[in-house]
């Protein structure tokens, strides 16, 4: 059975009461989506400044809980600063590590997954996956970053 | 009917043994089961009579002559004689079954409202009310341009009624909670029912909260729909009920179209069957009924008022219990007089997320609910995301409140 402190581990509790890139963007020029988990209430608004190719800055607003605040902050780090591809490569493999330790849970061992990036500190969210509830916390701002970063990709004109 | 004599006090002892998944160890540790308000434990009586009943009766009920078709009509049929009894109806047939309340509220949306509710029509609502209560009148607001008012929440977690009157001027329904799901707070659903009629509008009651924790009587709350749900009441899922007076639901049109809910069909029209049985399209939870029959009488046994007061004492003992130990640490959401409210226990701890607190109190084997409470109206009127939520049910003690006291100290370590 897992325990709490495969959830809470140190790294996400200092994201959690530390957040980085806390606040707003002017809208234009930067792009905003806001997320929602209706499984709990939370919210999270994600603020992209997107620069040609590359994702200048990023910023965050709302409330959730410690897994789904410090996943937005940990986010916010990994992404500030990468070009398009990069970021939606980290996506990519955030979800990826998300969903297969979610198959195997199911007991469907999709074998191991070749890492597209390495996920530094983010890896500390591994342990999220042993608490399946709780894949929705860390995933909204994923979820919601992508959304920002397709309807920056296809303006709805 | 009433009875005036003391109530026998609930004995949670000898109760908890009813319950076969309180034997149930998570992590190693007692399960302490605080979450009745989202869906109540069942009693072995509920769980027997089920099995019995697929045992050795089941067949579809109002249709064979032979004789289990028979006795599976007759048990459907006597479940909804003990629902009528249980919530003071004047005729089983002004008891219809439905999947849950949330069905419920939206056979009166879709039927009497269908029929009843245009374009500019009012319907009154409050800012308590749970979604099963909110969308089914924003999708006639959506769809036919309905008007809808909401008696407010004042900061005590009370209705606020000082406008009630200019609020339901002209309006032609008032739907709302006789029991917050979030706050616990009790409303005075008499009072707003009298006031409701005085101004000519029908009142639908939502039941959900209230039946589980007190003795419900239909025609003193001087209601015209009130809707219950099974499986808060220690009955099974799937299934709920829909009372309404009877010439209301004689004038309303079919719901769900199928088989029993007709007289006759031919290829160019059909007729409906009579009530109730107009509202029941398809085969019905048969199984489901007998248990909610088994929960009504395991109901009836302990009595209806001793549960109100097992809980009231229970909800005060919690609310002193949690305030002393824990001072300005601990908010209780809604009012702190436990005369005013049921056993639904809204609270913050801190500033430590719903979530987490709910995490934390898991390895303690406690279940609390954490989140909007399906009430998100609510939760922006207390300004709040989502809240902790602990509830409690005749199988629950003083000990078991004290392990959630224990519990919430764990979080400190994490989150303090
Ligand atoms: C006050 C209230 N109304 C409606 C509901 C919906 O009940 P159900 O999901 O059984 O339809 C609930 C419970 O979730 C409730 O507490």
């Amino acid at each position: 059975m897992p325990g709490l402190e495969d959830l809470y581990r140190e790294i996400i509790l200092d994201h959690y009461r530390n957040p980085r890139n806390r606040g707003e963007l002017p809208v234009p020029p930067a792009h905003a989506e806001t997320g929602f988990n209706p499984l709990c209430g939370d919210e999270i608004t994600v603020y992209v400044q997107v620069d040609g190719d590359t994702v200048t800055d990023l910023r965050l607003t709302g409330q959730g809980c410690s897994i789904s605040q410090s996943s937005a902050s940990m986010m916010s780090t990994a992404v500030k600063g990468r070009s398009l591809e990069e970021a939606r490569a980290v996506i990519r493999t955030f979800k990826a590590m998300m969903s297969v330790h979610e198959a195997r849970l199911d007991g469907d061992d999709g074998g191991p997954v070749e890492p597209e990036v390495a996920l530094g500190d983010l890896e500390a969210l591994q342990g999220v996956v042993k608490f399946p509830v709780r894949i929705k916390c860390a995933t909204l701002s994923w979820n919601t970053l992508t959304q920002a970063l397709d309807s920056i990709a296809a303006p709805a004109s | 009917m009433a009875i005036d004599a003391p109530a026998t006090p609930i004995d949670v002892a000898s109760i908890k043994k009813d319950f076969p998944i309180l034997a149930v160890e998570v992590h190693g540790k007692r399960l302490v089961y605080l979450d009745s308000a989202a869906s109540s434990q069942k009693p072995t009586a509920v769980l027997d009579a089920m099995d019995r009943y697929y045992e050795t009766t089941h067949a579809n009920v109002h249709r064979g002559v032979y004789t289990i078709a028979e006795e599976a009509t007759r048990l459907y049929e006597d479940a909804r004689k003990a629902m009528a009894r249980f919530i003071g109806a004047g005729s089983p047939s002004e008891v219809v079954f439905t999947k849950n309340v949330t069905e419920a509220i939206n056979l009166v949306a879709r039927s009497w409202g269908g029929a009843n509710l245009h374009a500019g029509d009012v319907v009154v609502l409050t800012e308590m009310e749970h979604h099963a209560n909110l969308v089914p009148w924003l999708q006639l607001k959506a769809e036919r341009g309905i008007e809808l008012r909401y008696l407010p929440v004042g900061e005590d977690g009370l209705l606020d009624l000082s406008d009630l009157d200019r609020t339901l001027a002209g309006a032609k329904l008032v739907a709302f909670t006789a029991m917050s799901n979030v706050l616990g707070t009790l409303t005075p659903v008499r009072r707003i029912a009298d006031a409701a009629h005085a101004a000519g509008a029908l009142v639908l009651v939502d039941g959900a909260q209230y039946t589980p924790a007190t003795a419900t009587d239909v025609s003193e709350l001087g209601v015209d729909f009130y809707g219950v749900t099974g499986h808060k009441m220690l009955g099974p899922t799937g299934i709920g009920v829909l009372w309404a007076r009877a010439e209301l639901l004689d004038a309303m049109p079919p719901f769900l179209g199928g088989g029993e809910m007709i007289r006759d069909v031919r290829l160019d029209g059909f007729t409906t069957n009579d009530v109730p049985w107009k509202f029941e399209a398809g085969t019905p939870p048969i199984a489901e009924a007998v248990g909610l029959e088994a929960a009504v009488r395991y109901l009836e046994t302990l009595g209806m008022d001793a549960v109100r007061a097992h809980e009231r004492h229970l909800t005060a003992y919690a609310i002193d219990t949690l305030t002393a130990r824990y001072g300005d640490d601990l908010r209780v959401h809604g009012p702190l007089d436990a005369d005013q409210r049921g056993g639904v226990l809204s609270f913050a701890y801190k500033d430590i997320h719903p979530h987490d607190l709910s995490q934390v109190l898991d390895e303690s084997a406690v279940c609390v609910r954490a989140g909007h409470h399906c009430a998100k109206p609510l939760m922006r009127r207390l300004g709040v995301g989502a809240t902790a939520r602990a509830s409690f049910s005749i199988y629950n003690d003083e000990a078991d409140v004290d392990v959630l006291a224990d519990a919430l100290a764990d979080a400190d370590r994490l989150f303090g």
